[in-house]
This record gives C-alpha cells, structure tokens and sequence, in this order.
C-alpha cells in the first residue's frame, strides 16, 4: 500500500485507502463447512437448541450409569468421590446446602450438554447421543425428576422442568455492600 | 560425569546427585530448611548458620570466584537459581482427581506485579491437554454473517496489541467460615496472576465475521477434555476482551491454554477460557454447567446470584504473611502487598498494624494499571509486640474492600465464589505470622 503511494503520488488517495482497509475485513480465516462444525457445535442451549436426534429411556440410562458414572457418583448419585447428583431438596437455604441436579440445576438440558462434553470423566465425548438421553434420563429419574418410564428426546427433555428452575437471580446486585473507609479509632 | 572445575561441568552437575555436587553440605543445609519451610512458606531473614558456608564469607574469596561459572546454554530456556527451588506452586488438599483441579501461586515469594509464567496457578476441570497449534483451530460462529475458521497462524496475522491484567479465580480466598489457620498466603489468595497478555481484540474477530443485529452473548469453548464452555456478554466482548496467545513476552503455557486463551479482564478467571477452540454468537446465555451449578453465588434464602462476572477489588498483605516469621526481632519492616480490581485502577490503599483500628495510606508502586495488579508498600518499626495486619483497597469507581462481617452480613456464609473482604495477618511475639481468625 505505502509503496503504491510513493510510486503513484497519490497521497490523498492513499489516506482514504488505507482507512478504508482498517474497516474492512482481513481475510485470515477461512469459510468453515458445515461438516466441520458438526463435530464441534455440541452446545445446547437452555431452551432446547442444540439437542441431537436421539432418544434414551430411563432403564437403559440406568445400565450405562452403572457401569460408566457409578464409580464416581455413587450408585444411587449420593456422590463421593465427585459430585452428588440427587436429593439435597429444601437444603439450599440452610446451613449445609446440597446443590445437586435435582436441588439446583435449573435447567435439563445443561445436564445433556455438560455429559455430552465432559462425561464420562475418563473417556469424554465417547457417548451416543442415545446413551446421553439415557443417562440424563436417569439422573433425572432418581431425583424423582421424570418417572420410571421415562424416555427423553429433544423435544421431551427441552420441556423437564427442574425444581429449582426460579432460583436464579441476575443481573449481579453488586455492589452490594458500602464502605466509608474510617481512618482512626475506628470501629 | 565430569570432575569439578571443568568449563563444561557444571550444566551437569546441576541436575546430578547431591552427593556428587562439590558444596553439597550447603547444598544439603538449605535443602532441608526449604523442605521444612515448604508448608509454612519461608522465612523474611534467611538464618544463617555458622557451620554452613562461613568459608565463603568475608574475609575469604568465596569459592564462586576462584573458578569459571556454568557456561552459557547450560540451561538453552533458564530456570531459577537453585536455592530458589522451593518458590513452586503447591495444591493445598488431596483431591479425587489432580486433573479437575487446583494448584496456587507462592504470592508471598514475588514482587512486583508480573507474575512468572511458571507459578501462575493453576485451574484445570480436565487436565491440561498436549495440543499441537498446527491441528488446533479456532470456528466463530452462530449469529454471524460468515462463519469462520482459523489456524492458529492466521489469528497471530491480525493486528496485535500487549496488555497487562490480573486474572483470579473467583473461588479464590475460602475465608467466608473458618480459614484454615494454617494457611499460607499462597493458599487464601493463590488463585491470582497478573501478566502481559499479547493477542487480538475479540472485537477485530467479531468485525471479521460480522455479528448480527440483536446478538447478546458469545459461548467460549475449550479444547481440553471438559470442553469448558462460558456464556461471555456480548458487550464486553466488544469492550475489552482478548483472544491471547502470548503471556509475558512468550507463547502461553500449556496449563494457561496454548496455543490460544480468552482474556476477559476484570471478569472471574473461570470465563477466561483456555484451549480456545469454539466462538458461538447467539442471542441469548447457553446456560451451560459452569455457569447454573457452578460459579453461582449461592443466598442465605436459598436463591443463587447468576452471571457475577466482576472481580471486585481485594488488596492481600503477601509479606509479612502467613507462615512467615519477623526472625530479625524487633526493627524495621516493609509491609507489602497486592491490590486490584476488576472494576479499573486502584486508587489507595490503606493499611493498619492494629487490625483495623487505625489506618494509613500506603505507597502505591508505578505503574497503576486498570484492571491488573498493583503493588503497595507502607514502612514499619514492629516494637516486638502482637500486631495485626490488614490492608484495604480502594478502587477508582470508590469502592472499598469490606470487612469480613460486611461481606457475611450481605450474602450470608454458602456463597463460596467471589469472597474479597479484608485479610488479617497476626504478628505474635516471636514473630510468628499467621492468618488471624477473629
């Protein structure tokens, strides 16, 4: 550009140009596929965008936690060594609050999202999308979220509505707390 | 391995046996004070024993200097002096996992305000992947006009700019019950690094491909096994985010998201998503796991504070601190520490020696940066009697650090993320320097 400038004396021109360019585009990325992004654009959203075909029903959920999840989360979900994931209803305003799935999460479909990208610990993205239906389903069913017979898909786990789906509040009340700073004998 | 005094020696010798290193009874001496000090954190006075080293001393020559040093490359990327190896990161329990885990920063070893790239703490909820730029990308898409990839080469050809900021962890500083009165600084306020980060505005991404009218919020996606995904607001996304790929003048570290991170300044480290993999631009949070059950402030009536971005400001005294002890006796000290704020610059800091009863300001060390740590400093003649330590930060918008009380009183004792109130070092009569539990 510069030397373009020099060789034709077109410094006005120049100028224009090349603040034109500061607003164009640069051109370093390329269009991706939509095969490509397919692997990749695993998020679900809160109202259901994302969830993949599939469906999984509460007693295969049951086999594959207890083979795949069990160990971690404890056979029933009462957790240890990692997360609980059921009970702890009613304990959330009090002294020792269990923020499990059923008590806290406030949405389904983050609880497909996070065992699609995340579980199991050991082997991540390794489910079908079936088996994380299932799975969910069965988390939800020992939190006594969805009955027995339970069999999720896109449409029927976008619609669960969790217990503690009102609990959140936003935007950030901060700051919350005023402070005049004292300087002597304070207090 | 070659004999003492060989120009090409001592690159070996550093890494070889203690038994073989020509002063390992020093060696051996210090070694062993790190060890017991490895816990505590380390001494302000280093005690010098008269059996370790005296021949160095005046009047002799020290041996240092009656023979060449190690030759240059003995080490082609440096590492820190020998007896500097117990300035390490440390995790402070046993966990189920080292992989979904955290490991803390010796703030009472640093100075100044940069951290080093190899003690900038660690938080991982999958382990730190091996990943080769050369197979990493980085897709923008959703609410976009075009749909982009890009290697990792192609993002380092946009325009660049370097700037410094902390980034803490928002669960840094576990103090809303009973601290551990063990605790270090490194443990309370360990979650914390300042550097300079080299990148590009996510704004110059976001003009490239061209964001929709009526898009809010950005998902951030990792590359590492918990895929870790963050809902950004949109604004500040255009404000003054970063995709970085640089940290204090060097490609990221592995553990801090080589080959490209999100730096969100001021915002809970959380959402400053490593491993960069995935932009999504979408009209709405995606609600995802890190932000519904986790990194929510949870009430004491049982609803829960969602999307508390901000790092509010929160000074630490990291000298004297926990674990350290005044072995010169009575005297003279400096009193130093850290305050920052995710809301911009520092203003004043105000330190007490009496918990809090009296204060004064202290000296703030140049530069004062928005958004990034800055030093304080304050003289003080310790009389040998209990003293209590505490320091206040006050940012430029004139929000003060609150009291301990203030911050319980407010949001009760389960909330876990985002605790920032004032922290109380004891000096007892020894010297002896401990986290004070009112």
């Amino acid at each position: 550009m510069l030397r373009e400038c020099m060789l034709f004396g077109f410094m006005m021109v120049c100028a224009v140009a090349t603040i034109a360019n500061a607003a164009e585009r640069y051109h370093l990325g390329r269009p991706i596929t939509s095969d490509e992004l397919a692997g990749w654009n695993i998020d679900v959203r809160a109202d259901g965008a994302g969830l993949p075909v599939g469906h999984g029903s509460v007693r295969e959920g049951q086999q594959i936690y207890a083979t795949t999840c069990a160990g971690c989360h404890g056979a029933n979900g009462e957790g240890k060594p990692m997360d609980r994931l059921v009970g702890g209803f009613g304990t959330l305003n009090t002294a020792s609050p269990a923020q499990t799935v059923g008590s806290y999460w406030p949405y389904a479909t983050t609880l497909f999202d996070y065992i699609r990208r995340a579980m199991p610990f050991n082997a991540p993205q390794s489910l079908t999308a079936d088996q994380v239906y299932a799975v969910a389903a069965y988390v939800l069913y020992l939190n006594k979220i969805v009955p027995e017979d339970a069999i999720l898909d896109a449409k029927t786990l976008a619609k669960v509505q969790m217990p503690n789906r009102n609990g959140f509040t936003s935007p950030d009340p901060r700051p919350d707390i005023k402070t005049t700073p004292c300087m002597k004998d304070c207090r | 391995m070659r004999k003492k005094g060989s120009f090409t020696g001592k690159a070996e010798l550093r890494g070889a046996s203690i038994n073989q290193h020509p002063m390992d009874r020093r060696r051996l001496l210090l070694a062993g004070g790190a060890l017991s000090g490895a816990l505590a954190g380390n001494v302000l006075v280093p005690q010098i024993s008269s059996a370790e080293g005296a021949s160095n001393l005046p009047p002799n020559v020290p041996a240092w200097m009656k023979e060449q040093g190690a030759p240059i490359l003995s080490a082609p990327y440096g590492v820190p002096s020998r007896f500097e190896k117990n300035i390490v990161r440390r995790k402070r329990e046993e966990r189920p996992t080292d992989t979904a885990a955290t490991s803390f920063a010796p703030l009472q070893d640093l100075h100044g305000i940069i951290t080093p790239n190899g003690l900038c703490f660690e938080r991982h909820h999958g382990g730190v992947p091996d990943i080769n730029p050369e197979e990493h990308r980085l897709v923008v898409h959703g609410m976009v006009d075009r749909e982009l990839i890009f290697t990792m080469d192609g993002l380092a050809r946009f325009p660049s700019v370097s700037r410094i900021h902390f980034l803490e962890c928002s669960g840094n500083t576990l103090n809303w019950k009973s601290a551990n009165p063990k605790w270090t600084v490194q443990f309370t306020h360990g979650l914390l690094m300042c550097c300079e980060w080299t990148g590009v505005p996510l704004s110059t991404l976001l003009d490239e491909v061209g964001v929709k009218p009526g898009a809010k919020w950005i998902l951030a996606e990792g590359a590492d096994a918990a895929a870790m995904s963050r809902s950004v607001p949109l604004s500040k996304a255009l404000d003054d985010a970063l995709i970085v790929y640089a940290q204090n003048g060097e490609r990221l570290r592995p553990e801090q998201g080589y080959p490209a991170r999100l730096l969100v300044p001021g915002f809970e480290g959380n959402m400053n998503v490593k491993w960069l993999r995935r932009l999504k631009v979408g009209d709405q949070p995606f609600e995802t796991r890190e932000e519904t059950s986790k990194y929510t402030d949870l009430m004491p009536d049982g609803t829960a504070r969602q999307f508390t971005f901000l790092m509010e400001a929160k000074s630490v005294i990291t000298h004297p601190s926990g674990g350290q002890q005044l072995k010169g006796g009575p005297g003279f000290y400096e009193i130093s520490g850290l305050a920052w704020s995710g809301h911009g610059r520092i203003r004043r800091v105000d330190v007490s020696t009496d918990g809090g009863r009296n204060w004064r300001e202290a000296q703030l060390q140049q530069p004062i940066l928005s958004k990034a740590l800055t030093r304080f400093r304050a003289s003080w003649q310790w009389d040998g009697s209990p003293a209590l330590l505490q320091s206040r930060a006050m940012d430029e918008t004139g929000y003060v650090q609150p009291r301990h009380d203030a911050i319980v009183n407010a949001r009760g004792v389960n909330s876990f993320y985002h605790y920032n109130a004032i922290q109380t070092w004891r000096v007892d009569i020894n010297g002896e320097v401990s986290i004070h539990v009112a």
